[in-house]
Order: C-alpha cells, then structure tokens, then sequence
C-alpha cells in the first residue's frame, strides 16, 4: 500500500472521528431520552435541523457566532422540549408504539416543514473565519472547525455525564429509568423527571445542531436522514447507554468517512446499515448496552 | 368483530356502485383523487395485515413495494415482458424479501421498535443497493415509454381510467381477502399473537408460522400496489421508491382510520387524501414551501391526540355500527 | 376429553448457573387430581413451564403417556394434550371473552363457528356465559382466573396444568371452583395438576401432594400425610398453616 494512501485513509479516519464525535452527540439526545422513557424520538432530525437553522438564522441575520448562539439554542430547545413532554408527550408514555410513532411523525414533520416555509429550500451555510484554519498533527492536517465542534461536543458529553452522575436530579432520572415503579414508590416526581430528561435531550440535539451547521451546510430536507442516522448509533452503541451512543457516533462517523474514501459516494452508508442490522440481530442491546429483559 | 349486517352491506353496494361508475362522474381531477384514496386504502389494508392484524411494526414497507415495482418494470422495460407477468416475479422477490426480514427478526425475537428498525435498515439497504444496480438505472431512474392515446390492458398500458380500475378491483379483492382471512382462524391467530404471543402459543398457536404468514401475505399485496404504482407513474428511483418516507406514508391510513379495523384504512385514505388536497390548494394560494407538510403535520397531530384509536371505531360508533 | 398420565423423571433446570429446579420427579396417574405446593420462589412455575414447553430442562424428562414432551415448543405441548393457566393471568386483554375462549377452540377445531359453538358451552359450564361479550381486560379478577381456566380447556387437553387459579378468590368462590373441577375431572377423566397456595382447596381436590422445596422435592403423600410430614412443617413454619 503506498503512502499516499495511508496517509489519505489516516486523514479520513481523523475527519471522521471528528464529525463522528458531533453524530454522537445528537445520537446521545435520541438515546437519553429513549433510556429514560422508552419513548423513540421520530423527530429526531427533525430537531436537529431547527438546531441547525437557528444557528445559521442567528449567525445569518445578527451576526452572533455559534459559540455564542449554541448556549443559547440548547436552553431554548431544553424549554421547548420540556414543555412538548409537559403537554404533548406526556399523555403518550403508555400508549402503544405506534401511536408515539405517529405523534413524533407529526412533530417532526411541523419542524421540517416550518424550516422549509421559513428559510427556503436552498442549502444554508455559514462561513466562519476560521472556516479555512487548520491544525497541523504531523503529517495530518484537521479542520479547525471539525477540531472545534468535536470538542465542544465532548464538553457537552462530559457535562452531562456529570449532570446524570453527580446531581441530584441527575441521579434521580437514572433511578427512574431503572425502576418506574421504584422511582413513584420513594416518591419522586416522575413527570417531572420525564421533562427534564426530554429538555436536556433536546438540548443535546440542538447543541449538536449548532456545532453541525459549522461543518455541513442545511436543508430541511436532511431531516430524515439524520433520524435514521441516529437511530442507527443508538442501535449500534446501544438504546439507552451514554457511553453507546458516544462510541457508535465515532464508529458510524468513521466508517462514512472511510466509505467514502475507498467506495463510492452513494455506498457510504450502506455499511451503517449493514452494521445496524447485524447489530440488531447479534447484539440487540448494542455494543455497549446492557441486557434488558424483553 | 362485528357480523356484517344487512344496513352496512346495502351501504357497501351502493359505495361499489358509485366507484364503479365514477370516472363516468368525475373529472380528470376527481378520478386522480379517488385514484389515490384507492391506493392508500389497499396499501394500507396490506400494511394492516401485518401490524393490526398480529401486530408487527414495519416501517419499511416500502422495501416490498419498491422490489414489486422494479422487478415487473424492469422486465419490461428490458425484455417487454408485460406486468401481468412480471408481477409474479414482483410479489416473489418481495415475499422472499419479506422471509428474509421477517424470519430474522422473529426468530431473534426483536420486538416493537428494534423489529421496526430492522425493518427501516432492510429497506434503506436494498435502496442503496439499488442505486448502484445498472439494471435499475440506478439513482437516474427507470423510465416506462408512455403512449399517449394507447390502452394496452395486455402491458398495462393506458390511461387513468385503465389504472383507476386495477386499483378499484385490487382494493375490493383486499377488503374481501382480509376479511375472509379475519373470519378464518389464522386470522384470529393473529389477533392473539398481537394481544400476547406467549399465552397464545400456550392454546396452541403455532407464533412463528403465523407471523410469517401475516409478513409474506402482506409484502405480497404490497408488492401489487408497487407494480401498480410503477405502471401508473411510468417512473421508478430507488431514493423514492425505497424511502423511509415511502414507509411511513403507508402506514398513516390505517393507524389514521383504525388499526386493525376493516374500514379503517379505507377511511384513513379518504381523509388523509382529502386533507391533503385541499392543503395542497391552499399552499399553491399562500404560495410557500412547506406549508402545505406544515398543515399536514398539524392534521395529523390532532388526530392522533384526539384520535388515538382512529376515526373508523369512533365514527362507526356515531353510526351505531357494531 | 380423557386423561393422561405425566410423568416427570430426574427435571433439573439451571437459569444461567443459578439452580432453579433439581432432579424433581413425580408421577401423576391419568384421571387423578394432584397438587404441588411449595413456599414461594420453591421452583414450582419453573416446573410448569418445563412441562408446557416454555423453558427446556436442563436434566431429566417430561412425558405424557409415555411420549416425550419435554423440549417440544409450547404450542407442540397444547398439540400433545397439555393445558396451562398463568400465574398472572394473561387474558388477549383487547378481545372479547368469547374470542379469547374461541382462540382455544380454533386449535381442535379449525373452523371458526364450530370453535366459537364449543367456547359458548365452556363459558356456560364456568359461568361466563353472560360476560362472553365484554372485552376481558374489563373482568375482575375472579372472572380472569376462570377465563383462564375456560381458555385453556377450550384446547380439549388431557392434561390441565392449573398456576394458582384459587389465588385472589373469596372463600365461596374458591368452593365453586373446586366444586367445578371435581365434576369436571369426575366426567371427562382429564388429569389435573394444580399449584396452589389455598390449602382449602388443595384439601378439598387432591388425591395425592408432591411438596417442593428450593427447588427440590421433599415430600409427597396423601394430603393428611403431608400436613403430619416433619419436613413440610419445617419449611412451612411461619409461611402460612398448613390445613
């Protein structure tokens, strides 16, 4: 193998751990609150996009970088996801699967298509001023953008591995995750909980959202792809597991990245999918899940 | 389950005599409307076989639809083999499509959401797969030669009044076959499977024979609908054809109208095709992208909220039907 | 309807290490009323659902007249002549309680009205006839505990495997159960084993008790036997009396 590859395959698995890391990120969203409440976001992308354009809207329209705008999306989208559970979720959390299903479908397509009547069809981008910087790892040369998001989403990552391990409300929801009935029993406030978790979910998304629009420009259109993009790592890294989603966001952010070296553009993700079924059937639980009766 | 009783089936015939007269009627307009509530009722009346039926959720319907699709266009489009032919080769393609996910997924016993995304990762694979098949014309398309003026019943080859009655007979042969299949006992089989497939297999219920049944019957009619929606359009890409989107958009009439119900997918069509007709007017009035899904997704929001059961068994209730 | 002989010889079950049941083995003649009682968490259910097919024993053999049923599917065992109710009653909630009973029938008797015409007949003799129409998840507790019993003799089995159908019951409906399985077993010959925690009732049927105790048989007899039994009183003490 000559050099040159090496190198371009060392430079692809480099960008695709980078981006991988911000796919982990909003996966962790879809995972969380998945984890938490057995409810699967079909929104999903959907939420990821408007994180996306508010981004853009905000750098667009006043001027506010996304290191200022992405704080300010994520608590906006914990309030909005905190009340969607409040009002519109809430009432569904034991209704059947499809009727979730076609709640978040309806959601979903409200966000999509508010997006498209309000900006418009065409891709949008924004060009910060380091849009063109590089760092240099010997001989590898990363983004600075991609460097700048994926660590911020690992911040981000962290912070909430803090929140969930050291806060009391943190704690909390993983108790109720772990046991409903437990978690009523010494009474705690599950609807409550429930909010919350939907809110930092959402959070997630939206915060991933800010970080993507710095590296890949935005249609409404890529709403779908991104629900299936992270259903695909929760599944891999495992439904319901932090670390999981994480680890499957490198994984499926790698393995496009690859895919796209060495195949053709159109076959990158068929190696996602094709990981995801074997993931389902082999190891339902995912990579890093655990074993849950089903 | 409600006998058919002699009120409903007199409504029945006469609703058939409508639809068999109405491209007489109607108007261009009106008969591609009544074209597409026909399609989304037997789609739907496929697709509930399998989930309200014995409760499997797929959401990737579209994979049996799209390989229907493409295999009889295909061998026409290549060797001018007509559909009526070609279908067979449609509905097994999909069947063993169907096999394949369906065996899987049962005999792994994955559940709920994980055999929904099973189903989701099957369909977004053979559509990528599709897009790198020559034989497909790959993600260009496949394109059926349309004459104008001709109708060749033998290739299906016409115009809509052609297509309105394929579709008319292949809902009406649906409605009957899921209810004979409803009153039969696979069909109650089903039904126990879908309420708990553990005490069913205790009375004796054979669970993974029969939810093998409900999978390949399903794709099979499904299938159907996909030859006939590739005639009826004479285009195929596999990024529509095999879209997630393509999926669910099979799913709403049922779970609209009344999962599990008869009727239901026939009235989710019929709402959900006119909402959307009269959003689609409305958007070309506003004049702004996205507005029509907008309202669509709001539609659909307050029936799922107010409606979560459907309309069928609330409005055959209003009826005093059952 | 008439009954079979079970017999269970050297059944073990290990879940992942952990040893539910061992070597239990015991015998019940056709036609005969047994029951298994045991404390709680003793291996009883496992037992059952060893015999039904829903778990594979480890070690040892369950056969029916001298067939081997152990290791077939659940819905092989129904085929083969077994009936079981669950613990935790498990009604088709969202069907009627004629079709959950029907459902039953269907396995003898593929066509529907003929199968719904012998679930109307089991629903009189359990006195549900007048309840056919109200979707089981709407019955009371007691109703469930006999459509659980009526669904699973809808299936014509030579053996009826009964999971603590008295459990929840008052007193005289505890009677009129017993009074309806004496005559059933009297007039068809079906062979029943019941686990069961309502020693009036296992009093008042049983021929003949097995007594397991983590997961291992330590007696068995004539229920006046085992109520003088020093190991069965050992293991009782403080549970709950004994007759």
């Amino acid at each position: 193998m000559s050099q040159d590859f090496l190198l371009s395959l060392a430079q692809a698995v480099s960008k695709g751990l980078l981006t991988g890391m911000v796919y982990g990120l909003m996966a962790l969203g879809l995972s969380v609150i998945f984890g938490v409440m057995r409810v699967v976001n079909f929104a999903h992308g959907e939420m990821m996009v408007v994180g996306m354009y508010l981004a853009w809207m905000a750098f667009d329209a006043l001027q506010v970088p996304p290191t200022l705008s992405l704080p300010l999306v994520a608590v906006l989208f914990f309030v909005i996801g905190y009340l969607l559970q409040r009002t519109l979720i809430q009432p569904f959390i034991t209704r059947p699967e499809h009727q979730q299903f076609l709640l978040l479908l309806a959601v979903g397509t409200l966000l999509a298509n508010a997006c498209l009547a309000i900006a418009g069809p065409d891709s949008r981008t924004i060009m910060l001023d380091s849009q063109f910087d590089s760092y240099e790892l010997g001989p590898l040369v990363l983004d600075a953008v991609r460097v700048h998001a994926a660590v911020v989403a690992f911040a981000i990552a962290a912070l909430l591995w803090l929140f969930f391990t050291r806060t009391r409300t943190g704690k909390s929801i993983r108790a109720a995750a772990d046991n409903h009935m437990g978690a009523l029993v010494v009474g705690l406030d599950v609807r409550r909980l429930y909010a919350i978790t939907f809110g930092v979910g959402a959070a997630c998304v939206g915060a991933a959202g800010a970080l993507m629009i710095t590296i890949i420009p935005v249609t409404p259109f890529l709403a779908s792809e991104y629900t299936l993009l992270a259903f695909v790592i929760v599944i891999v890294g495992g439904l319901g597991s932090l670390s999981g989603a994480l680890l499957g966001g490198l994984l499926i952010g790698v393995s496009e990245a690859v895919a796209g070296l060495l195949l053709q553009p159109s076959l990158k993700s068929m190696f996602s999918f094709g990981l995801l079924i074997v993931v389902l059937l082999l190891r339902p639980q995912g990579l890093l899940g655990r074993k849950e009766a089903r | 389950m409600s006998r058919i009783t002699p009120r409903v089936m007199g409504g029945l015939a006469i609703l058939l005599a409508l639809l068999l007269v109405a491209p007489a009627l109607l108007g261009g307009y009106g008969l591609s409307v009544l074209i597409l509530v026909l399609y989304f009722a037997y789609v739907g009346q496929a697709w509930n076989i399998m989930m309200g039926f014995a409760g499997q959720l797929s959401l990737g319907h579209a994979l049996y639809a799209g390989l229907g699709g493409y295999m009889a266009a295909g061998l026409y489009f290549h060797y001018g083999i007509g559909p009526w032919a070609g279908m067979f080769v449609g509905v097994a393609a999909a069947v063993a499509a169907a096999a394949v996910v369906g065996y899987l997924g049962f005999r792994f016993s994955l559940a709920g959401v994980y055999f929904a995304l099973l189903t989701i990762a099957f369909a977004e694979f053979t559509r990528i797969g599709f897009d790198n098949w020559p034989w497909t014309g790959e993600s260009g398309g496949m394109f059926l030669r349309v004459e104008r003026g001709v109708t060749d019943v033998a290739n299906l080859r016409g115009g809509p009044v052609l297509f309105y009655y394929v579709i008319l007979f292949l809902a009406v042969a649906a409605f009957v076959l899921c209810r004979l299949l409803l009153e039969s006992r696979l069909g109650r089989y089903w039904l126990a499977i879908r309420e708990d497939a553990e005490a069913a297999q205790a009375v004796g219920v054979p669970v993974l024979k029969c939810k093998m049944l409900a999978v390949t019957i399903s794709a099979a009619l499904t299938a159907l609908a996909g030859v006939w929606n590739a005639f009826y359009y004479n285009n195929l890409f596999p990024e529509t054809a095999f879209a997630m989107g393509r999926s669910i958009e099979i799913t709403l009439a049922p779970i609209i109208g009344g999962l599990g119900t008869l009727f239901g997918p026939f009235v989710g069509a019929v709402v959900l095709t006119g909402l959307g007709e009269i959003f689609t007017a409305v958007g070309d009035k506003l004049d702004i992208p996205g507005i029509k899904q907008v309202f669509y997704g709001l539609a659909l929001l307050v029936i799922v909220m107010y409606r979560p059961a459907g309309i069928w068994p609330w409005l055959a209730a209003r009826l005093g039907i059952k | 309807m008439t009954g079979a002989r079970l017999e269970l010889a050297g059944l073990s079950k290990d879940f992942r290490g952990l040893r539910a049941v061992h070597d239990v083995g015991f015998t019940v003649p056709a036609g005969a009323i047994h029951a298994l009682i045991g404390p709680n968490g003793a291996g009883k259910t496992t037992i059952f659902n060893m015999i039904a097919g829903v778990h594979v024993p480890t070690a040892g053999t369950v056969s029916l007249d001298g067939r081997k049923i152990s290791g077939l599917r659940p819905d092989k065992v129904c085929d083969a002549g077994v009936g079981r109710t669950f613990q935790i009653v498990r009604p088709f909630r969202g069907l009627s309680v004629l079709e959950n009973v029907t459902i039953g029938a269907l396995h003898r008797r593929p066509h529907l009205p003929d199968a719904r015409h012998a679930a109307e007949a089991i629903l009189q003799r359990l006195g549900l006839a007048d309840r056919r129409h109200q979707p089981a998840e709407s019955l009371t507790l007691p109703d469930r505990k006999r459509l659980e019993v009526a669904r699973a003799l809808a299936t014509e089995p030579k053996l009826l495997l009964l999971d603590e159908v008295m459990a929840g019951l008052r007193p005289t409906e505890v009677d009129v159960m017993v009074a309806f399985l004496r005559e059933l077993n009297a007039q068809t010959g079906l062979t029943i084993l019941l686990i069961e925690h309502v020693m009036r009732a296992v009093m008042a049927l049983a021929a003949h008790v097995v007594v397991v105790s983590y997961g291992e048989k330590i007696a068995e007899g004539t229920p006046a036997e085992i109520t003088r039994h020093q190991a069965v009183l050992d293991v009782y003490l403080g549970e709950e009396e004994v007759a």
